[in-house]
């Protein structure tokens, strides 16, 4: 599975780092969401797909290889 | 359980359905929603779609394949008409009829309206946004009637693209019953400053043919207008139906309205132990919370539910000014600037309720600065600790 992030959509609320921290991360500068995982371990996918949930701009998916 | 039904198709409806599927239910997922259009996003209607950026279609909360995927039995355009609990029936606008065996209400709010209005804007729906958009432009003038987040937002968007922007808000300072009267008096300077006429205290009676009437007879004259003076909840479905309706859908702590009913998202109103209240929020990031809150409620065995206790989220795009707030800032005590200058369009705010910290709103702050105050609210710590060096 590999994480994908329609990074203009996001709007920087941080939620994916809140469920997912291991996953992503947020730019100092201005908050814009960055992928530290782009292919999570079997065990993170349940968080990444939290994040992809709670995401307030739906700019996560989580695509099968 | 057999059958679930999702009345509303947006935010919080979509989520509460992918977290059902998620969860392991595999039986019939009947999602309604009243508009034509599959599930899309509405903070970008203000903001990027109103510009002009982005073409309607990138609004879309998911692909078709996802949505295909989640093997939905998906009523588009039809609204729900009825609610009968005691025979778990769904009554729909075209007279058909779903049942259920576990019910999740979703239906969201509309636009409060103006007498006369039927010639001006609202801006809730993708083709109410498309139609403003195709009618602001240099020149044009525009009468934004409310300076809540959506007014400001849209009188931000249209006077960057040139139109003369007139904003008028019936209270002495814009928001400040929200965040506060220096709060609101400073994102209310950001307007003036580019260019947009702001008027306080003035109360609009009526949309006419070529403005707005103001309370003492004055016309503001507009070539467009666009009334963004609040919501209501779309609860009118369910008069009779025995469920308890005052301003949203009263729920519980777990976002359950009566039994084997369920609320979420901006028409749900629930009681949110975190704050000791019951609250109604319209922010997106609630919608995506507490549908997937209430859905895994709905699908749990009794006594295995979560009660739904969130630090609310919410942001604002305002010219270049990004706006986020933690927290519930309704009602509060006192506002404290903590870092930055309210005159900079740099600064963050801690609210006060009571002796705990229950909210901060920051403006052109980062955002990870931002965000460690939610779980200084989440803890429920006190203020003097939160806010040091307070009298």
């Amino acid at each position: 599975m590999r994480v994908e992030l329609d990074e203009p959509k996001c709007v920087a609320a941080g939620q994916c780092v809140v469920v997912a921290p291991e996953v992503f991360d947020q730019r100092d500068e201005d908050g814009v969401a960055v992928v530290l995982e782009e292919h999570p371990a079997a065990e993170l996918l349940d968080s990444v797909r939290e994040a992809v949930a709670v995401c307030p701009a739906a700019a996560i998916r989580l695509a099968e290889l | 359980m057999k059958r679930i039904v999702i009345v509303g198709a947006s935010a919080a409806g979509l989520a509460a359905a992918e977290t059902l599927r998620r969860d392991g239910y595999d039986g019939t997922l009947t999602l309604v929603g009243d508009e034509p259009s599959p599930p899309y996003d509405r903070p970008p209607l203000s903001k990027q779609v109103l510009s002009g950026q982005w073409d309607a279609d990138r609004t879309a909360l998911r692909t078709p394949e996802d949505l295909a995927a989640l093997g939905l039995d998906l009523r588009l355009g039809v609204a729900a008409a009825g609610l009968d609990p005691a025979t778990g029936l769904v009554r729909l606008a075209d007279g058909s009829t779903v049942p259920y065996d576990r019910l999740l209400i979703a239906t969201g709010v509309r636009p409060r309206r103006l007498p006369g209005d039927r010639v001006a804007h609202v801006l809730r729906t993708l083709d109410d946004a498309l139609a403003l958009r195709d009618r602001i432009g240099p020149g044009q003038r525009l009468v934004v009637v409310g300076a809540g987040f959506l007014g400001a937002e849209a009188a931000a968007v249209a006077s960057k693209l040139g139109a003369q922007v007139t904003l008028l808000e019936p209270a002495p300072v814009p928001l400040a019953h929200a965040v506060g009267r220096e709060v609101g008096q400073a994102l209310a300077q950001a307007h003036r400053e580019r260019g947009v006429e702001l008027r306080c205290g003035v109360t609009v009676t009526e949309v006419t043919e070529d403005g707005v009437r103001l309370a003492d007879g004055e016309v503001v004259e507009g070539d467009e207008i666009l009334v963004a003076i609040g919501s209501l909840p779309n609860t009118d479905w369910l008069a009779g139906s025995g469920l308890t309706v005052d301003d949203g859908v009263v729920c519980d702590e777990y976002c359950q309205a009566a039994p084997d009913v369920y609320a979420a998202g901006d028409v749900a109103r629930w009681y949110n132990p975190l704050f000791g209240t019951s609250m109604r929020i319209e922010h997106r990031t609630n919608a995506a919370e507490q549908g997937m809150a209430a859905a895994r409620n709905l699908l749990a065995a009794p006594g295995a539910r979560k009660p739904f206790t969130p630090v609310p989220y919410f942001w604002s795009d305002q010219y270049d000014m990004k706006i986020q707030a933690h927290g519930y800032l309704r009602g509060h005590d006192e506002v404290a600037v903590v870092e930055g200058d309210l005159a900079e369009d740099r600064f963050l705010a801690a609210y006060r309720s009571g002796d705990r910290i229950t909210a901060a709103l920051a403006v052109g702050m980062p955002a990870k600065v931002v965000r460690q105050w939610r779980q200084v609210i989440a803890v429920r710590a006190a203020w003097h600790d939160a806010v040091p060096n307070r009298p």
